[in-house]
């Protein structure tokens, strides 16, 4: 359990330190090693669950259970190479005089800031405090949306601050609806525990909790970034710095979508129906078609990639919207693989985007002539992204797949639509980017492609064989939201 | 439900809902900002009231705490940022000409009952007092989205937003008599810091557009034009 107050402390002391300090040379290192500290908490954390089981803090404020507690080491895995990737990237943007080191000061600073609000709502037992972290992190992250004061970064900043805002207020509306429904059962000063609601669950009533769902699946829907209020994400991904893009949509989407299983487990408690789940499908299959669709139109980068982020949350939503231990199985595998994948295809954008001095795709030309470890980087990623074998991503699109098959063989068909949309939409897009004649005047970049190598092999390793360690630890995982495992 | 016959507290806490929800109304049609930010202080010193109420009535004093951060915050300190930055930007004599000013309110007022129609289940396990209640938070919370969706100004925006705040804090006082101190606080936390921000906002929307008119902010599409 202390691990948690120390991967708390940690982000907390490094908000501290990099405000106190400003920026440095070095700076970037320091970040670093932060995230570092903060993984080895996690995995400490991580090994105390493997062999104990469920911890509940003393005063019931933590809880770390299977399902978190993946999440939680994938959240300091990813804080941690995206930092490795940030550090040499930021400073390449502050050579080239576009940002000033004040504002590099803050980026450190709410790097940090936005790990810790990241950490407390995975570990936090309060739906109450869990609500508070998530705007928080809207919060932490919505001046590093408008880091570069241009005119776009600073709407883009703006939309994002205005419709995240109001979208999680709903979120509290549906959340104080919930701890009224458990104050009628005299649950008392417990009652916005997650473990305390969960062991009354079937007490609660079944009637407000399917009012408190729908606001709470469109307050933190709006994070996840679901169609149609996902204006915001492709925005603030395209005008913010490159790593906020990766950790944005690598964690932040992730911790939205882990907020609603939580309360989705809340509410199929109470209601032994499964309105909740399908209304979560048709969210997430709107979200998979549109942001699909959207992929074929689109002239920057970092846009498309953010498109592609609202295709694969729509998969997840919808497959935890089915239910079901393999269906469930499938979602939990593919925030796995969708965060590493994308987190590592948003470092390849980055440093393809300072190759060619643009985010526009006509721009881009010849990657695999310019800068060949930056050009294949960004093929094997998007050939991930886009579910071939052997990469992880098919294994839980398939999964998804068959799960569909069972329950709606019908949504089965346009699923494969999508997937055949969105292949084509990516494709079409990268395709020019990475073949081609190397273009006058671009020169290679100093880039730093472990993350990417790291995270791609991940995938690689999760798609061809899954270890039994994870296998097992997801199917526990499973146990927990759908009652049954897959294995 | 008559109200004669309810308790003391009971009819205290309806005729607060009602002046609460009358003054997202007057928000949703005031075309001066100053009228506008000074409206939104009446409501957050509602709240205030309704929380003190709530606190000596049920003896519960953490909602004092409360009460006191309210104050601070929703009566004091963003209606006092808010004014300052529309004077320093002579916004204060701008007459914003509201479009549809009557389809507006007709659709405010419709919001009002569609909030009675969702909440309407909950009457079965609790009194009509709680229905009124919260469906007229949840009508401040809509209210305060169509006043951000009939304004053009940023500053308009963030009293809508913060209004939205005020509908949620009334719904956790009268439903739950306060959300756990810690929660609170985490809350009040949130809105101070959002509140700073939004300061910092308007310092850069107009450096950068060189007016506060969020319909200019439009550079950005879902596709390519």
């Amino acid at each position: 359990m202390i691990a948690v107050y120390f991967l708390l402390a940690i982000s907390l002391v490094g908000i501290v330190f990099f405000a106190t300090t400003g920026h440095k040379t070095d700076t970037g290192k320091i970040n670093v090693w932060i995230n570092s500290a903060s993984l080895i908490a996690t995995v400490w954390m991580a090994i105390n669950v493997l062999n104990e089981g469920t911890i509940l803090s003393a005063n019931k404020v933590f809880l770390i259970d299977p399902f978190n507690v993946y999440l939680i080491v994938l959240t300091a895995f990813i804080g941690l190479t995206t930092s490795i990737f940030s550090s040499p990237y930021m400073a390449h943007e502050r050579e080239l005089g576009k940002l000033t080191d004040a504002r590099l000061r803050m980026y450190y600073s709410m790097y940090q800031g936005f790990m810790l609000a990241m950490y407390l709502v995975l570990t936090t037992n309060n739906l109450g405090v869990m609500w508070v972290a998530m705007e928080g992190a809207t919060l932490a992250t919505v001046l590093l949306v408008s880091l570069y004061r241009t005119p776009e970064s600073i709407e883009a900043a703006w939309k994002y601050f205005i419709l995240c805002g109001v979208g999680i207020a709903q979120a509290l509306f549906g959340t104080i609806l919930l701890y009224y429904a458990a104050e009628q059962i005299g649950i008392g000063e417990d009652a916005l525990l997650w473990s305390e609601l969960y062991i009354h669950a079937s007490h609660l009533n079944p009637e407000i909790l399917e009012i408190a769902f729908v606001f709470l699946l469109i307050g933190y829907g709006t994070k996840i970034g679901l169609v149609p209020l996902h204006n915001w994400l492709p925005d603030a991904h395209s005008e913010g710095p490159t790593p906020m893009s990766a950790v944005l949509s690598g964690l932040l989407l992730n911790d939205a979508l882990y907020a609603v299983v939580r309360n989705k487990m809340l509410v199929d408690g109470a209601t032994h129906s499964n309105m909740a789940g399908l209304m979560m499908m048709s969210f997430g299959l709107l979200s998979f078609l549109v942001g699909a669709l959207f992929l074929h139109r689109q002239t920057d980068i970092k846009r498309l990639f953010s498109y592609s982020s609202i295709e694969h949350m729509g998969m997840m939503t919808f497959a935890f919207g089915i239910g079901g231990a393999l269906a469930t199985f499938a979602a939990l595998l593919h925030m796995t693989v969708h965060s590493l994948t994308k987190s590592a295809i948003f470092v390849t954008v980055g440093h393809a985007a300072q190759v060619a001095g643009t985010q526009k795709i006509d721009k881009i030309r010849g990657l695999i002539k310019t800068q060949p470890k930056i050009g294949w980087g960004l093929l094997i990623g998007t050939v991930s992204i886009a579910g071939f074998p052997p990469f992880g991503v098919f294994t839980s699109e398939f999964l998804v797949l068959v799960a569909t098959m069972h329950s709606y063989p019908w949504l089965a068909l346009l699923l494969l639509l999508g997937i055949g949309i969105a292949f084509a939409g990516l494709f079409r897009n990268i395709h020019p980017m990475v073949y081609g004649a190397k273009p006058e005047g671009q020169n290679p970049v100093k880039a730093n492609l472990w993350p990417v190598m790291i995270h791609l092999g991940l995938v690689l390793w999760l798609g061809l064989a899954i270890p039994d360690f994870l296998a097992n630890w997801f199917s526990e995982a499973t146990r927990l939201i759908a009652g049954s495992a897959p294995l | 439900m008559t109200i004669e016959n309810q308790d003391f507290y009971s009819q205290a806490i309806l005729s607060m809902a009602a002046l609460v929800g009358l003054m997202s109304f007057l928000m949703l049609g005031q075309g001066r900002l100053l009228r506008l930010i000074f409206i939104f202080a009446v409501q957050g010193f509602l709240l205030t009231a309704t929380t003190a109420l709530a606190a000596y009535s049920l003896n519960n004093p953490h909602l004092y705490i409360s009460a006191f951060l309210t104050f601070v915050l929703k009566v004091l300190f963003i209606p006092w940022m808010l004014k300052s930055q529309v004077i320093q930007m002579n916004l204060h004599r701008d007459l914003e000409a509201l479009k549809n000013n009557t389809l507006v309110m007709l659709g405010g007022a419709s919001l009002m009952v569609f909030s009675y129609y969702v909440l309407h289940p909950i009457v079965q396990t609790s009194s009509a007092v709680m229905l009124n209640a919260l469906a007229v938070s949840l009508s401040v919370v809509l209210l305060g989205m169509l006043l951000m969706i009939s304004h053009r100004q940023a500053v308009a925006h963030v009293v809508g937003f913060m209004s939205i705040e005020n509908g949620l804090f009334f719904a956790a006082i009268v439903s739950t008599q306060g959300m756990p101190m810690v929660v609170e606080l985490g809350v009040a936390f949130d809105v101070l810091v959002a509140a700073v921000l939004f300061g910092i906002f308007f310092f850069h929307i107009r450096t950068s557009i060189d007016s506060l008119d969020v319909d200019q902010l439009n550079r950005l599409h879902e596709v390519d034009k």
